[in-house]
Parts: C-alpha cells; sequence; structure tokens
C-alpha cells in the first residue's frame, strides 16, 4: 500500500482537519487545493455491484484520475449511477447489495471490512440528481458536514460557510439570508448549496450523480461553469444523461452499457473517434 | 364510459361526501352541545347567599362586610319562618299525644327539607356534614327543593286502567290550622329575599379543592390527578416510543421477527383498555411492587403500556415518511447512522412524532379502565409531586363514572359532574388543537 501513511500521522492529520480524532483514520494524501494531474486515484479492478444476484455493475476496470473531471455516460439502467454509488459506498444503504472484485482509493481497498466509511465519505462529497438541502438554514445546510465532524466554534464555522458559498457561486445571492430556510431557494439555487455543502466538509473527491438532470437550462450553465472552476481542485466524477454535457464538461469519459464498461479515454477521443461501435450508436444518437 | 355516466358518478360521489360530513357535523353538534350547555352550569349560575358564605367561610373570598350585611338581611327574611317553627315546635310539646302523633311525621319530613333549603336556623346547633351546614348554594336547586316542601308528590290509582297517574298536593294542607301554616306562603313569596340568588360566574371551579364528597367546592383534586397521569404516563411512553420506532424504522430490517414484533405491537392497540388496567394492578402492582398499592405512578406506568403502540406506530411512519435524499446528503457528509438520525430524521419527523404524542395524551387524559384498579380513588386531596410516587389520586375520567354510579346523592350535584365532563372534553380537545397548531408550525418551519 504505498499511497498510505503512518498510522500517526495520518491521526494526526485527521485530527488537525476538524479537531476530532475519527474512529479509524482513513488513509488521507491532501484535501482541496490543486493535486498532481493524472494519476489514478479511483482504481477499480474487475469490480461488480449485486443487487441480489443481478450484477447492476458487471467487472469494470476503470482507473479515474486525480484532479482530471471524468463524465460517465450511457443508457438509463446501465449501470452508472450504481458505480458512482459504490465510490463512497452509499449502495450501503440499500439492502441486499454486495460486491466483487477490488475497487480502491489511493490503493486502500475501499471495500475491505476495517474501513471507516464515516471517513471514506468525508473524503468523497457528493452531489445528487435531485438537490436535497436540508429542511434548516443556508447556514446550517453548509455547517452541517464540518459540525458532525466536530467543529463548533462560530468564527471558524462562519469562514468555511463564506468560503464554500463563494466556491459553489452562491453566496452573493444568499448572503444576506443565511438564515433564512434552504427549501426557500430556487431548484439550480439548492443544487449549488448542495455543492457548498459537500464542499464544506474539505472532500478530495466530488461525486455528481446528474447533477442538473432536474434543474432549467439556465442552472444547468451555471453548475457546468461551477464544474469547470472547480476542476483541478477536486477529482470531479460526474454521471450525466446529457452527451453535450459531457462533452462541455468533462476531461475523460467513459462509456457504461448494460453493467460493462464499453470504452473509457479522453473526451475528445471518445466524442471524435470512439473505437467502440456501441459508443458510436450512443453519441450518434442510435439508441438510449 | 359514457360521459353522461361519469358525470353522474362524480355528482353522486360528491353529494354522498357532502352528506357524510354534514351528517359528522351534526353528530358532533348533537354530541358537544349538551356537554357544553350542561357543563357550564358548573361555572355560571345563580348562586345564593349560601354560596358566598360558603366562599368566605372556607376560601376567605369576597368583602367579608358586604357579605355578612347580605347575610343578615337575608336572615330577617328568613326570621318569620324560624319564629313559625318554633312556635309550631312548642305547640307540638305541650298538645295532646293525639296532635302530636299526627303531627310527628309529617313535620319531621318537613323539618329536614326546610334543614336542607335554608340550612341550620338561629340558635340551632351546627349539623357534623358540612352539607347539613349550609343551605342551597344554587338558586336551581333551591327553587326544587322549595317544590318539594311546598308540594307533595303522590300517585292516584284510581283510574284501574291507567298507570299511577302523579299529582301534586300542597303540603300546607297538611298543617292547617297550626302555627306552621303561615311559614308556607312566607316561603312562597319570599323564597328570592331569603336566599338571595344572583348570577356568578364561578370559574375557581377548576382549581378549588372539594369538600364534603363534592357537595360544595370544584374539581382541583380531579383535575390534578389527570394532569399527573398524563404527564407521568409521557414520560416513560415518549422516550421509549420513540426509541423502538427508530430501532424499528432504522436498524430492524425486515426479518420474519421484527414482523412477528409489528404484529404484536398493532396487536397491542387493540387490546381492551380494563385488561391493560388489570394487567397493571397485577404487574405494576402486585408483582413488581412500584407503589404498596394504588399510586399515580402504578397509574401513569399502565397508561403508559396503553398508549405506547400508538406512539410507536405514528411515530415510525413520521420517520418512514422522512424523504430518503435527507439521510442520503447526511450519509454523504460522513454522518454515522446515529447522527443522522439525531441531526436530520428526526428534526424532520417532528411533527408527525408530536402529533401521536399528543392525540396520546388525549387519550390518557380520558382513558378510565387502566387507573381503576391501578391509580384512581373517589376522593382526595390534591397530591404533591412526591406523593404521586406512592398514593392514588382522584382523576376526571373515574370521578365522572363513580359520581354517576355510587354518589349517595347524584341528583344533588349533578353540575359537579356535568362540569367534570365538560372540563374532561375540553381538556381533550384543547390537546387535539394544540397538536394541529403545533403541527401546521413545524411543518411551516420546514417547508421554509
Amino acid at each position: 500500500m504505498t499511497g498510505m501513511s503512518g498510522p500517526e500521522e495520518t491521526v494526526e492529520e485527521t485530527q488537525g482537519t476538524f479537531g476530532a480524532p475519527l474512529a479509524k483514520p482513513f488513509p488521507k494524501a491532501r484535501s482541496g487545493g490543486p493535486q498532481p494531474n493524472g494519476d489514478p486515484l479511483i482504481r477499480a479492478k474487475e469490480f461488480s455491484v449485486f443487487y441480489g444476484t443481478k450484477a447492476a455493475v458487471d467487472r469494470v476496470t476503470l482507473d479515474i484520475q486525480a484532479g482530471k473531471v471524468t463524465a460517465i455516460i450511457g443508457p438509463s439502467g446501465c449501470g452508472k449511477s450504481t458505480y458512482l454509488r459504490a465510490i463512497n459506498r452509499m449502495n450501503d444503504l440499500i439492502p441486499g447489495c454486495g460486491t466483487a472484485g477490488v475497487l480502491s482509493l489511493e490503493d486502500q481497498d475501499l471495500y475491505a471490512p476495517d474501513v471507516d466509511v464515516v471517513a471514506l465519505r468525508k473524503m468523497i462529497g457528493m452531489v445528487f440528481q435531485k438537490p436535497n438541502p436540508f429542511p434548516k438554514s443556508i447556514f446550517d445546510n453548509v455547517a452541517f458536514g464540518p459540525r458532525i465532524h466536530g467543529l463548533n466554534e462560530r468564527g471558524t464555522l462562519d469562514e468555511i460557510v463564506e468560503r464554500s458559498l463563494k466556491r459553489a457561486a452562491l453566496f452573493d445571492e444568499v448572503k444576506d439570508r443565511l438564515d433564512h430556510n434552504a427549501l426557500g431557494l430556487s431548484g439550480g439555487q439548492q443544487q449549488r448549496l448542495c455543492i457548498a455543502r459537500a464542499i464544506a466538509v474539505d472532500p478530495k473527491i466530488l461525486l455528481m450523480d446528474e447533477p442538473a438532470s432536474a434543474l432549467d437550462p439556465r442552472s444547468t450553465t451555471r453548475i457546468e461553469d461551477l464544474i469547470g472552476e472547480l476542476r483541478g481542485d477536486y477529482t470531479i466524477v460526474i454521471v450525466t444523461h446529457n452527451m453535450q454535457q459531457a462533452a462541455r464538461v468533462s476531461d475523460m469519459t467513459a462509456f457504461f452499457y448494460e453493467g460493462r464498461l464499453v470504452e473509457f479515454g479522453d473526451t475528445d477521443q471518445i466524442f471524435t473517434k470512439p473505437r467502440a461501435k456501441e459508443t458510436e450508436d450512443y453519441i450518434t444518437g442510435r439508441f438510449g | 364510459m359514457q360521459i353522461g355516466t361519469r358525470k353522474l358518478f362524480n355528482r353522486s360521489f360528491t353529494f354522498v361526501s357532502i352528506v357524510s360530513i354534514v351528517f359528522m357535523s351534526l353528530a358532533l353538534v348533537v354530541l358537544l352541545g349538551p356537554i357544553f350547555v350542561k357543563g357550564s352550569s358548573a361555572f355560571i349560575f345563580r348562586a345564593t347567599i349560601e354560596h358566598r358564605e360558603l366562599m368566605l367561610d372556607r376560601f376567605g373570598r369576597g368583602d367579608r362586610a358586604a357579605v355578612e350585611a347580605e347575610a343578615a338581611r337575608a336572615a330577617a327574611a328568613r326570621a318569620p319562618v324560624f319564629e313559625a317553627i318554633r312556635a309550631f315546635e312548642a305547640q307540638l310539646d305541650t298538645a295532646s299525644a293525639d296532635f302530636r302523633s299526627q303531627y310527628r311525621s309529617d313535620y319531621t319530613e318537613l323539618r329536614s327539607l326546610m334543614l336542607e333549603l335554608l340550612g341550620p336556623g338561629p340558635g340551632e346547633e351546627e349539623p357534623v356534614l358540612m352539607r347539613g351546614q349550609y343551605g342551597q348554594t344554587r338558586w336551581d336547586r333551591a327553587r326544587i327543593k322549595l317544590q318539594e316542601i311546598l308540594f307533595i308528590e303522590e300517585y292516584d290509582y284510581s283510574d284501574s286502567s291507567k298507570m299511577g297517574v302523579k299529582v301534586l298536593k300542597p303540603r300546607v294542607d297538611r298543617f292547617r290550622g297550626t302555627s306552621l301554616e303561615p311559614a308556607f306562603a312566607l316561603l312562597e313569596n319570599d323564597a328570592e329575599e331569603m336566599l338571595r340568588p344572583r348570577l356568578t360566574w364561578y370559574w375557581r371551579f377548576l382549581f378549588d379543592d372539594s369538600y364534603d364528597s363534592h357537595f360544595f367546592g370544584g374539581i382541583w383534586p380531579e383535575m390534578l390527578g389527570t394532569i399527573y397521569l398524563v404527564i407521568g404516563a409521557m414520560l416513560f411512553a415518549v422516550p421509549l416510543g420513540i426509541v423502538t420506532a427508530i430501532y424499528l424504522s432504522e436498524y430492524a430490517g425486515e426479518s420474519h421477527f421484527v414482523s412477528i414484533l409489528r404484529t404484536c405491537i398493532s396487536s397491542l392497540a387493540g387490546v381492551p383498555s380494563i385488561v391493560f388496567g388489570l394487567f397493571g394492578l397485577a404487574f405494576f402492582i402486585n408483582t413488581v411492587h412500584v407503589s404498596p398499592s394504588k399510586s399515580v405512578l402504578a397509574g401513569a406506568l399502565t397508561l403508559a403500556v396503553l398508549v405506547l403502540p400508538t406512539v410507536i406506530r405514528a411515530s415510525e411512519e413520521a420517520i418512514k415518511a422522512v424523504p430518503l435524499t435527507y439521510k442520503e446528503a447526511s450519509m454523504s457528509l460522513g454522518a454515522s447512522k446515529w447522527r443522522t438520525i439525531l441531526t436530520v430524521i428526526l428534526p424532520a419527523a417532528l411533527p408527525g412524532v408530536l402529533t401521536s404524542i399528543i392525540i396520546s395524551m388525549g387519550r390518557a387524559a380520558g382513558e378510565t379502565a387502566p387507573i381503576i384498579f391501578t391509580a384512581a380513588v373517589s376522593v382526595g386531596k390534591p397530591l404533591a409531586v412526591w406523593q404521586t410516587l406512592s398514593q392514588p389520586t382522584p382523576a376526571l375520567p373515574w370521578n365522572i363514572y363513580n359520581l354517576a354510579t355510587e354518589h349517595q346523592a347524584i341528583d344533588e350535584i349533578r353540575h359537579v359532574q356535568y362540569g367534570m365532563v365538560l372540563t374532561l372534553v375540553a381538556l381533550v380537545l384543547l390537546l387535539n388543537l394544540t397538536a394541529i397548531v403545533l403541527r401546521a408550525r413545524i411543518s411551516k418551519k420546514l417547508r421554509g
């Protein structure tokens, strides 16, 4: 396990971030900030996800590179969302869901029995298809993550909330009503708030599950612009139905079909010179 | 389907709905109307001078000088009556044995009725029971007594083809020619002067101690007992119910065992409440010995068991109704399951949970059977908080039943019973109203 730092260092670092020691330290190189591009960060080797006996993701081998925006495209039911949710183990919430093969983050097997899921999810932020702010104030929404990780000091919280909201390009719109209920925001604002909320815990990776599919075109554009701004600071994996969107925002594109990874490569190459017949059919709109 | 048929169906459906709503509203009016009208008679009534004297003697309320002056005027009006009585008694003492045996029983009956109406006369010894020390405190009761004094109810069976016909015979006929005769005319004409009725708003009915088996005073011991029982029951049922609901909805999963558990909880909700009462006696008092005998504690525990299924089921539904997306968002930020439940799920489920709690409070307040064997007594003083651990208490539902079935002179104090019913109904309605308002406010806050 080359990417793992020593246990003492790890503890120190996790404590350093938010004060409270995590139950089980999770290896963590650096969070936020520019990351070396191109190194494989999330590696899947013959990785499968089962719902009962049905394989939703079928023996996928895929290296997602640090600091890049990777789009996962494919028709409905191709397993792209399942794959995404396997990365931060959100599938654990679904009864009867099992995995096979290896999915690792910085050489740490995500499905090893001794993995601390809480620490893992802190490193991997997620933005969902439907904006899902809590029915709390805007401030409390963003501060939720830092708070559960043991940060309660008002000054630091204020700072984190402001920084996160600015990063999510929402601060100017809401700075005068941070104590208003988040559900009073528009759909697009809510989704940017969810991004701010995810950023607030200082993750390395942002998973986005069709983040713009429930939004109107203008809000969609803003989200896409935001992804462009976050590029480089975070490793972003975005699942999308919208091929133009994938082409616009991503560096790398993976095409999933019926649970399998059909093709993975530079976005330009996938959309201009797809190698596989299925990819070509899909991006030219012959199915899906 | 033909468009005509569809319209017909629509119309008839609307019609049936409206009819049932009207029917329900009518039922509510028919049910609650008399309760409010009769119940209010405990609070608003024409009180006689006796009531004001009682308030002054027992509670120190009212202007002493004014009450005493009024009492003096009443005594002056009564004086000729008592004069007549004394004269008649003197006549009895000196008269022949024939005369005495002719009037003895009639006079004894009349004398006790007079005592009930006006209380003991000047110079007479104070009876031991409080009800003998005062005349009628309420004008409506006084008029009934007066009627009893002036007329004797008899049944006429002369026509054998009919049932007995009630006839009222003037009592004065029995005493024609005696020195008592003028007393009847005085009573008939000057009763208002003797008792001085005045419309009174007796809101302290709720907060006054009761005296002499509810003949006088209010219903505070019953109110307080009910409040203790409800709060006590909630102290046990709410934490237990919510924790169980969390376990069932978030941790238990869908195993065979859990579905059996759920069925058990549902069946528990359907068990007759008298069975809970017997269970409470057998378990909490006779087996666990939470108290030497009946106590508020034992009653509260029994009521807690009674409402527990309601709290559990309703809270579970409320927790299950929280959108999964909240849970996902919280988990994805690295919150542990427990943290998610505490900070996200429970606050979002709060309106539903609160509603279940307040409705259970209404239920606990109104239940009679569970407290018969475990907590309730018919007469008692208001308890201090620490006494609830070992002492039984009067409580509204039980005392309503007790007054109706076991009180020696319920006809004299119907107004107390009606007042209790109104208080209980108002209490439950108030709780339900609180539930509705609270729920609306929190839901609004959650919706943003």
